[in-house]
């Protein structure tokens, strides 16, 4: 028997029994709908992660100091300061494929301004950092390296900042105060919102770091070292670079830093979204395996209510494998039809969910293959008991059957 | 000329319940080309049995059955699928059309399982349609069975039997869901289809229905008592003749001279 005949007759079969047809196909349509929305949204929040992670920077490395220990006790990480903005100035003179170094240096002041005051995170930094961050400067510019070696009192500032200090007029040219020292704002940054980690990034006052050691915090230390390298693939030698050098320049005393690099961050962060994905995928699975069970359990339904035109069919001549073909087609069309319609729910849905509550969503390609693929295998694997017991049926017994 | 059906003391027993019952006890039978006959017998006479063996539905337990020269008691499951759509055409009691599928639809299904030859859609659609003409349903091509008459069903379902032009035509009382003048009628497309030469066997236990066949076959007990010759065979349209002015003269119907 042809493919096409086939395909008819089980077309017309399903159509003689439209409503049940649907109702058989829901449970594939949820299964499909769920695993299209879900994944969807997996995709569209790891793609929000990833975008949030690349407005960290990209290809950046950061040198933390070590931890400290005297006399058995010991500090955590990055508690020793014995990074010094000579290491910076080493990486920066000898080390290749990189585009940019920032010592950096942070505390939190009490900033006044305009008879205002906020307490913020205020930053030493080198000319480099809105470029290594992927930061612009939207208004004004950022202070020059000039500015570092003059320990000029300059500011940029957050978004935040500006809110808090300067809420109605241009901050630019504007002086703030910080420990009573006035600063000069020369630029401000652009709005960044809320890291991976729930701070808010635009509470921030960028100074030059050169200004913020000597007349600011005092210290001859610095908190880490920004690194921007020049490119992703060669960001582990970089490291292994930066790694060898600063112990080269301990001269043999223990390495007291730690070197870590973008991918590892974003490595994390990545997991968290993944683990979901795949917890709530599993769950969608055992639905499509629900729906796929209401397709055999109808389809077992059909074959007995058949029974006497598979009798008539094996009768006039039709072999066991043309009954088989003819209901495993049923199935796999109930269930790939089912899986299209899914698609087009999940689709829905999940638009749904971005445009209602703010999901972020990426329909995934793949996912819509898989979700035609998977239909199909449940098709024919849950079609399959209920096809192989309509062959085998005895032409006899069928016609007889009531 | 080698006779069409040639049947060897077959026998059939079925050992599925707790005693095995012997259904035909070894039947001999040839049917030659152009033959038209009945097989009568009470209930539990084995004529469904023999039937079945007929129709390539059910292997015998012991015997040789040839049809058109094949040995069919040796094939497997599929070769005798093949068989039965090459060489047998089926009549049921109960129609046993496709519901929800047209008539033509209902007589183009032979020919879509058909291996050895392979016919284009449309000549499938043609011969169907040549089909249902011989029946006189032409007209009638585009209803579904539930549209049609019990005469009508039956008449698509001699035309699906035909359409793949079998060596003999099995009927498994064709006539046991009609009325007596549907039947006469049903007989008569029979007759005319015998006429034209081709072989036909039916099951019936009705004896006057048998009395439009040429020849008789009596089972009693899984063997065949009584094999003969139909003398005074009914012919359909003399039939269908007198019923008519019995009718008139009964005011079941008009008669032709009313109007």
């Amino acid at each position: 028997m042809r493919f096409s005949v086939v395909f008819l007759v089980a077309l017309r079969a399903l159509r003689r029994n439209t409503m049940r047809s649907i109702l058989t196909s829901l449970g594939i349509i949820i299964g499909i709908g769920a695993v299209i929305a879900i994944v969807s949204m997996g995709n569209g929040t790891k793609a929000r992660v990833e975008a949030q992670v690349a407005a960290l920077g990209q290809n950046i490395i950061t040198v933390y100091p070590g931890s400290f220990s005297s006399g058995g006790m010991r500090g955590g990480f990055g508690s020793s300061a014995t990074l010094t903005v000579e290491d910076a100035e080493a990486i920066m003179a000898e080390i290749a494929d990189i585009d940019g170094v920032s010592p950096e240096v942070r505390d939190r002041n009490q900033v006044l301004a305009n008879g205002l005051n906020w307490n913020t995170n205020v930053y030493g930094e080198s000319p480099d950092y809105p470029y290594i961050k992927n930061w612009n400067v939207v208004q004004g510019a950022m202070f020059t390296e000039q500015d570092v070696k003059s320990l000029a009192k300059v500011a940029v500032i957050g978004k935040t900042v500006v809110d808090n200090l300067f809420p109605n007029e241009d901050p630019i040219g504007q002086t703030l105060r910080i420990r009573n020292l006035p600063f000069r704002v020369v630029g401000v940054l652009d709005v960044k919102g809320f890291s991976l980690f729930g701070s808010d990034q635009d509470d921030v006052v960028i100074i030059p770091y050169s200004s913020h050691m000597r007349r600011v915090s005092r210290r001859t230390s610095i908190s880490s070292i920004l690194v921007q390298g020049a490119s992703a693939e060669k960001l582990d030698v970089v490291k292994q670079r930066i790694e060898d050098l600063l112990t080269q320049r301990r001269k043999g005393r223990e390495p007291d830093f730690t070197v870590r690099t973008q991918e590892e961050l974003a490595q994390t962060a990545t997991e968290t979204t993944k683990a979901m994905t795949v917890l709530l995928s599993c769950i969608a699975f055992v639905s499509l395996a629900v729906g796929g069970i209401g397709v055999m359990n109808i389809m077992l339904v059909s074959v007995t209510e058949r029974t006497r035109e598979i009798g008539i069919r094996l009768a006039i001549g039709a072999h066991g494998s043309d009954v088989l073909t003819q209901f495993l087609i049923e199935a796999v069309l109930l269930s790939v039809l089912g899986g299209i319609l899914g698609i087009l729910c999940g689709i829905g849905a999940s638009e749904l969910g971005s445009i209602y509550m703010g999901f972020p969503t990426l329909i995934a390609p793949w996912s819509i293959f898989v979700a035609v693929g998977v239909s199909t295998a449940v098709g024919l694997i849950f079609g399959f008991f209920p096809a192989l017991k309509a062959a085998k049926l005895d032409p006899i017994d069928a016609l007889r059957y009531e | 000329m080698a006779p069409v059906v040639q049947i060897k003391d077959i026998h059939k027993i079925y050992d599925s319940g707790e005693v095995p019952v012997h259904a035909v006890r070894g039947v001999s039978l040839d049917i030659h080309k152009g033959e038209f006959v009945a097989l009568m017998g009470a209930s539990g006479s084995g004529k469904s049995t023999l039937m079945n063996m007929l129709g390539c539905l059910d292997r015998p337990t012991r015997g040789t059955y040839k049809l058109d020269g094949i040995d069919v008691s040796a094939l497997d499951r599929n070769e005798l699928a093949d068989i039965r759509n090459q060489k047998l055409g089926f009549v049921f009691q109960g129609f046993n059309l496709l519901a929800r599928t047209t008539a033509l639809e209902n007589v183009e299904l032979p020919m879509l399982y058909g291996r050895t030859r392979k016919l284009s859609t449309s000549e499938i659609r043609e011969r169907a349609h040549h089909c249902l003409e011989i029946v006189g349903l032409a007209n009638r091509a585009d209803h579904m069975p539930n549209q049609l008459s019990g005469g009508q069903q039956q008449r698509v379902a001699i035309a699906r039997g035909l359409v793949n032009e079998p060596q003999v035509l099995l009927a498994d009382e064709p006539t046991g869901n009609l009325d007596s003048k549907t039947s006469i009628e049903v007989m008569g497309v029979f007759q005319r289809l015998n006429d034209e030469g081709i072989s036909i066997v039916m099951v019936t236990h009705e004896l006057d229905i048998a009395h439009y066949c040429k020849r008789n076959l009596i089972l009693r007990d899984g063997v065949v008592v009584r094999d003969e010759a139909v003398a005074n065979r009914s012919i359909a349209a003399v039939e269908l003749a007198k019923l008519k002015s019995a009718e008139a003269a009964a005011k079941l119907t008009a008669s032709p001279a009313a109007h």
